[in-house]
């Protein structure tokens, strides 16, 4: 890790003037990401703005839905009551990340800008389009088997957003306010915050430079509360996922009113899917349904050599959610 | 929810924890207030940001005090050490383990303001003003923590390394009330590796805690 200079904002203003005034600073709040990387000599930052105590705090309850502020940890939001009662596959998909630790530590701003777990990305002895632009891309022919399926390109197949938090929210509705530079906030949908890789995979999501998340707002919503995370990795904790599905489901009478799903795990960024939410809507809560819905949410599918498996796993994944929730 | 996550039931909503301000912030809030307070706005901002607190930048090997085991401890150290290295290179509280170095293993576990973290992903400048439990800070005297004493009595290790790490994730999982089955303990224990493979009398021992109603 190199060595850097260190220093607390208390207010957002202070911190934005921070990264104006040191382009090449870096924010850190639960750190859990940033020194892993940094201690990986993958990231180097002259100075480190400690933004723990920003007041971005707080789970409440809206006219319309949730507001969580971005510097609740993951375990206090998982294990947030009202969390629990009106998005389960929010908490779930926190729960099921990482150790009780990390939770405990990590910020859930942070979360959603964690960076790939692609093994070239991570070593940097290897090229990597991410890291070095136009270096290339071993992925595409080597170890790629926890890699991406979906919205992949020739420059990139990873899985930029390796986590799980970001599924349940591009599932829900979730929308992160952003702060900038000169002070001003502004909405950007989580499904809309992830860029796919295309020929520029370094750059991972739409925030501007020295932009902090303030907040994540999640529309309250009949599909929401019946909806659930489910995870599928090589062991049966602590660990990435293979795949995962957030879902959730509306049903009256045996007919699906509203859906909602998202793909973890299997593309190169939270992987929102309007085809298999289509495919549901109007329809019976049957497994018939159901499968329908995740072949059609697989369609678009690019497996190399390594993750072809993972189009059947995610099908399956989808399948068994669905069931799940609707019961 | 049936699940290891909550075997039984819906745990109380945990409340989010209140990060420290720096007592210089609650000095400084009352001359911003008053600058706040002047008829123009933009002079305001002008002498608002004039008078308002900029919190210093540390760099190179700079003093340091961190809350350790209750005793207050002053070191000097660069920006970038880790609580774990502090604890280890800078105070000689080898107890805690460096494993992986990287959030993986959980060896380097210890509990700050009472809630169960890896060390070596948090710097030590930023865990000033907190207070730091060690496995050294566990036991009373000659007298052993329950979760120290059954780790002995269920052989809860084999080359001792991740032990430390073990144990003061197996105290704060039976107080967060994650330890009521086994399946339950299971899961929440599931940051801390132990490459011997001790599994089943780790388990036993943060078992035996639970049941035993210690809540420590």
């Amino acid at each position: 890790m190199n060595d850097f200079s260190y220093t607390q904002a208390t207010t957002a203003k202070e911190a934005t003037g921070r990264t104006k005034d040191q382009p090449q600073a870096a924010y850190i709040a639960g750190g859990t990401t940033l020194l892993d990387l940094m201690k990986a000599n993958l990231q180097e930052h002259p100075q480190l703005v400690d933004i723990n105590t920003i007041p971005f705090k707080g789970i409440e309850q809206t006219k319309d839905g949730l507001r969580i502020g971005a510097m609740e940890r993951m375990s206090d939001v998982g294990e947030n009551k009202l969390v629990l009662e009106q998005f389960p596959a929010i908490s779930e998909s926190l729960l099921l990340a990482a150790s009780p630790q990390l939770r405990n530590m990590a910020s859930i701003g942070g979360n959603i800008l964690q960076r790939t777990r692609c093994g070239y990305f991570r070593d940097a002895a290897f090229p990597c389009n991410k890291r070095v632009p136009g270096s290339g891309c071993p992925a595409l022919e080597g170890d790629n088997h926890n890699l991406a399926v979906l919205g992949t390109s020739d420059s990139c197949i990873a899985t930029a957003y390796p986590g799980d938090l970001s599924v349940a929210l591009a599932a829900f509705d979730a929308v992160l306010t952003l702060e900038n530079q000169k002070g001003k906030q502004r909405q950007v949908p989580v499904k809309d915050f992830y860029l796919l890789p295309g020929n520029t995979p370094q750059k991972e999501t739409v925030l501007e430079a020295g932009e902090l998340i303030v907040a994540i707002t999640i529309p309250a919503a009949a599909h929401a509360q019946r909806s659930t995370y489910l995870k599928v990795r090589e062991r049966s904790s602590y660990a990435y996922a293979l795949a995962s599905a957030a879902v959730g489901l509306d049903v009256h009478g045996g007919t699906i009113r509203s859906a909602r799903v998202a793909l973890g795990g299997v593309g190169t960024k939270p992987w929102r899917s309007p085809e298999a939410e289509k495919a549901l809507v109007g329809q019976p809560a049957t497994e018939a349904t159901f499968r329908a819905a995740a072949a059609a949410a697989l369609r678009g599918a690019q497996p190399r050599k390594e993750n072809a498996f993972k189009v059947e796993l995610a099908q399956n994944t989808l399948v068994q959610a669905l069931m799940k929730v609707a019961g | 929810m049936h699940s290891d996550l909550f075997p039984d039931a819906q745990p109380e909503a945990s409340q989010p924890s209140d990060g420290s301000r720096r007592t210089f912030m609650q000095q400084a809030g009352g001359i911003l207030g008053f600058a706040l307070a002047s008829p123009i706005a933009s002079q305001a901002e002008t002498l608002a940001q004039k008078l308002a607190p900029v919190n210093p930048v540390i760099s190179g090997a700079s003093p340091m005090q961190l809350k350790i085991n209750g005793t207050m401890r002053t070191i000097q150290a660069e920006p970038r050490v880790t609580l774990l290295d502090a604890l280890r290179e800078h105070l000689d509280l080898t107890g805690t383990k460096k494993g992986c170095d990287h959030g993986q293993c959980g060896a380097c576990t210890v509990h700050v303001d009472g809630r169960r973290i890896n060390s070596c992903l948090t710097l030590a400048v930023m865990n000033q003003g907190k207070e730091i439990t060690t496995i050294e800070g566990l036991a009373k005297g000659d007298a052993l923590h329950p979760m120290q004493e059954a780790f002995i009595k269920h052989d809860g290790f084999q080359c001792g390394y991740c032990t430390p790490g073990q144990i003061m994730s197996g105290v704060a999982c039976v107080k967060e009330g994650h330890a009521t089955t086994d399946g339950q303990a299971r899961e929440w224990m599931s940051g801390n590796i132990c490459r011997c493979g001790a599994y089943p009398n780790i388990l036993a021992a943060v078992r035996e805690v639970e049941q035993s109603g210690f809540k420590g």
